[in-house]
């Protein structure tokens, strides 16, 4: 976690409305039954930044290749770069204060652990939670390689994914600073606003708008 | 029509054939590229904006936007007007039953939700639109809140649905839906907008329509249990500061939230509009986060998690963060600010008499209730205070009306609301120029609607 997080979360604010301890005894309405620990670990999956939730395997870049191209490849591309509009996993270092910012999980994403959670959770697209916990680290170390993060031999584990260095880890600020963009003045102007009222563009010009059939 | 309780009706008015969008996509010569929730075409020049494609022909002035004739009123059969007896008098009409779960007259077919097909590479993974122009007042029926879905419409059996609740709590606990109907109830009505909604319109004026560019909002009352009493029942430990809200999709959608929002006003509902929520809308219960973006509403919900931290979800890092120019992105950008937006006239709304008419819109905000709407009828000089329609209620649609009189003019129409925290809704330049044009999400500024001298209305970008 970002010293930015940290030092937002010690400020205090996100403390106030803890349940007090003395209500963590109580059940009011004695509804629902208790979940025993393997009912748990089955809907459990996510994975945290610090590596909190990661199921022991491992797997390298050489042996999630295979994978990758038998299970993502084709809507991800053999390198990640994408087929047609699905989206785009590798590349895009450098485009982010561009006007064409690339936004990939090695030029954005600030944390392998999302890789992780999401990759299993989610992919393949329609084939949610069938990936085993190796094959998705296989593929975790795969995308990394690809993004240059690591060595193709290096093993991605239960162990190391909270303390992989994504290259855009810094690239996130909080608190949220809205509200923005506001008036100088508290009144907003009523009468002879100084607003420019030229046309500079028209959506029916841009012609992408989807027809009705009449 | 079949009895509801039939097979054939189990799947309701998604698949009733009257109700399939008849929409077809012209062809696209640009090559579209998929960014996230948003889409820019490709041929966008240097500064951003976009490159003059050519003009469709004058008569699609009207055409194109879809006007229906019904609703207008155009072409009556005399015989039908007094001072004859139409042809609907004098027989009996259909009996009760004929329509057993009630379904909108056919003269409005054309009120549907529309996608718009070359965003997103499939409709299991894609967003439709709430047809905002065609409605009334602040309620948004059930069949036409839009859908956003990141893996398709789960078909949840409600008797296998459980609700688990663990991590940082004295009790983890697994609730069927008939105990979460036993909790105490409430009932509120709030707005549930896409944090991408106008999201195609950061760099220019690109969708000619109110539905394409703010109908992801939708506004009903929502019937379920606050968080605050599920956390009483299993006993949050003293350092949970966060929970992570995540789906039984097959997106498996995770979001976290800090806990003073969950503690506040978060609910989990089952109802919406007083009916069971339909199964694009997260059947048999879903999240409710008031005011806050649409995405954190986790449908279909299966787990809730209490933690020390946030869980950095690929939804609050590769989606839903808002990069600046310096190539910083913003992250946990929760609220809503305040927005508005003019349904009638709009793009899909033409004027088509000369005379008297009411301008009609809709307010809302994150931060609480929408104090006055501003109108304005000539780009932004000059403003009146529009009607605002009762109730007014904390971070929910309100209903707005101007009347005006049009006489074959040129009309720069925009609207622009503020709320009870004094919050004015910002114009796209003062936006852009505190964010730059890559956000994305959190695109809150003011529109402009150009009424044409022929009545028809287009999406402008003024500059
Ligand atoms: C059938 C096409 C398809 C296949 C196969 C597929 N994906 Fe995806 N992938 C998608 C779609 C669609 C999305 C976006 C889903 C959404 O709307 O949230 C996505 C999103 C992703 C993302 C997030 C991208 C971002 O920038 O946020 C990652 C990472 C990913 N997929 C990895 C994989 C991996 C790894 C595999 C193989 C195990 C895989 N995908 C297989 C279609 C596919």
């Amino acid at each position: 976690m970002s010293g930015l997080v940290k030092a937002w979360l010690a400020g205090g604010a996100m403390l106030a409305l803890v349940a007090s301890p003395a209500l963590a005894s109580e059940r009011p309405f004695n509804l629902g039954k208790i979940a025993t620990p393997e009912e748990v670990a089955g809907w459990d999956i996510d994975v945290r930044p610090d590596g909190l939730g990661a199921p022991v395997g491992m797997g390298n870049a050489i042996d999630g290749e295979e994978i990758y191209a038998d299970r993502c490849a084709a809507c991800h591309g053999d390198f990640g770069e994408a087929v047609d509009n699905w989206p785009v996993l590798v590349g895009g270092e450098g485009t982010l204060d561009s006007h064409d910012p690339v936004k990939t999980t090695g030029s954005y994403w600030p944390y392998a652990s999302t890789m992780y959670d999401y990759i299993y959770r989610a992919m393949p697209f329609g084939e949610a939670q069938s990936l085993t916990y190796d094959e998705t680290y296989q593929i975790v170390a795969f995308l990394l390689y690809m993004n240059d993060i690591i060595e193709d031999d290096f093993e991605v584990s239960h162990e190391n994914i909270g303390t992989i260095e994504m290259p855009n880890r810094d690239g996130f600020f909080m608190p949220d600073p809205r509200p923005d963009a506001q008036p100088v003045a508290s009144e907003p102007c009523m009468t002879n606003c100084d607003v420019p009222t030229n046309i500079i563009g028209r959506a029916r010009d841009i012609d992408v708008t989807p027809e009705q059939e009449s | 029509m079949a009895a509801r309780n039939t097979q054939n009706q189990k799947r309701s008015a998604l698949a009733d054939p009257a109700r399939v969008p008849k929409v077809r996509v012209i062809e696209k010569k640009a090559k579209l590229k998929v960014q996230g929730d948003v889409f820019m075409a490709e041929d966008k020049n240097r500064n951003g904006t976009f490159s003059r494609r050519s003009l469709i022909g004058g008569a699609a002035a009207l055409g194109s936007v879809g006007l229906s004739r019904a609703a207008t009123g155009a072409e009556a059969n005399p015989d039908n007007l007094p001072p004859n007896v139409s042809e609907w008098t004098p027989y009996l009409g259909a009996g009760v039953d004929a329509n057993p779960y009630g379904m909108p007259s056919p003269y409005e077919e054309h009120v549907i939700r529309r996608n718009v097909e070359w965003l997103t590479a499939s409709t299991e993974s894609s967003v439709n639109f709430t047809p905002l122009h065609e409605l009334e007042g602040f309620v948004t029926p059930n069949g036409l809140c839009f859908e956003r879905h990141h893996g398709g419409v789960p078909e949840v059996i409600p008797t296998d649905y459980r609700l688990m609740i663990n991590g940082l709590v004295d009790r983890e606990l697994i609730f069927t839906l008939d105990e979460l109907k036993r909790f105490p109830q409430t009932n509120r009505f709030y707005f549930l907008e896409c944090a991408a909604n106008g999201g195609m319109e950061w760099r220019g004026a690109q969708l000619n329509g109110c539905q394409f560019t703010f109908g992801m909002v939708h506004n009903v009352q929502y019937t379920g249990v606050l968080l605050k009493d599920l956390a009483r029942e299993v006993g949050v430990k003293p350092d949970a500061k966060w929970i992570l809200a995540e789906g039984g999709d097959s997106a498996g959608m995770n979001r976290s939230i800090p806990i003073e929002k969950i503690m506040d006003d978060c609910m989990i509902a089952w109802a919406m509009n007083g009916e069971a929520l339909r199964p694009e809308q997260g059947y048999p219960a879903r999240l409710v986060v008031p005011g806050w973006e649409g995405n954190m509403w986790v449908k279909w919900i299966r787990r809730l998690e209490f933690g020390d931290m946030p869980y950095m979800a690929r939804e609050e890092t590769s989606k839903y963060t808002d990069l600046m120019e310096d190539g910083n992105a913003r992250m946990f950008t929760w609220v809503m600010d305040a927005k508005s937006v003019v349904t009638s006239p709009s793009p899909e709304k033409a004027i088509l008499e000369k005379g008297v008419h009411q301008l009609k819109g809709l307010a809302w905000s994150g931060r609480g209730k929408i104090t006055r709407v501003d109108v304005s009828l000539d780009g932004g000089r000059n403003w009146q205070t529009a009607e605002l329609h009762g109730p007014v209620l904390d971070k929910c649609l309100t209903r707005f009306t101007l009347p005006f009189e049009w006489n074959g003019e040129e009309l720069l129409v925009q609207s622009r609301a503020m709320d009870e925290t004094g919050y004015v809704q910002p114009t796209i330049d003062a936006l852009q120029a505190e964010r730059g044009v890559n956000s994305i999400y959190h695109n809150n500024a003011i529109a402009t609607w150009m009424v044409n001298k022929d009545g028809s209305v287009d999406n402008v970008r003024l500059g």
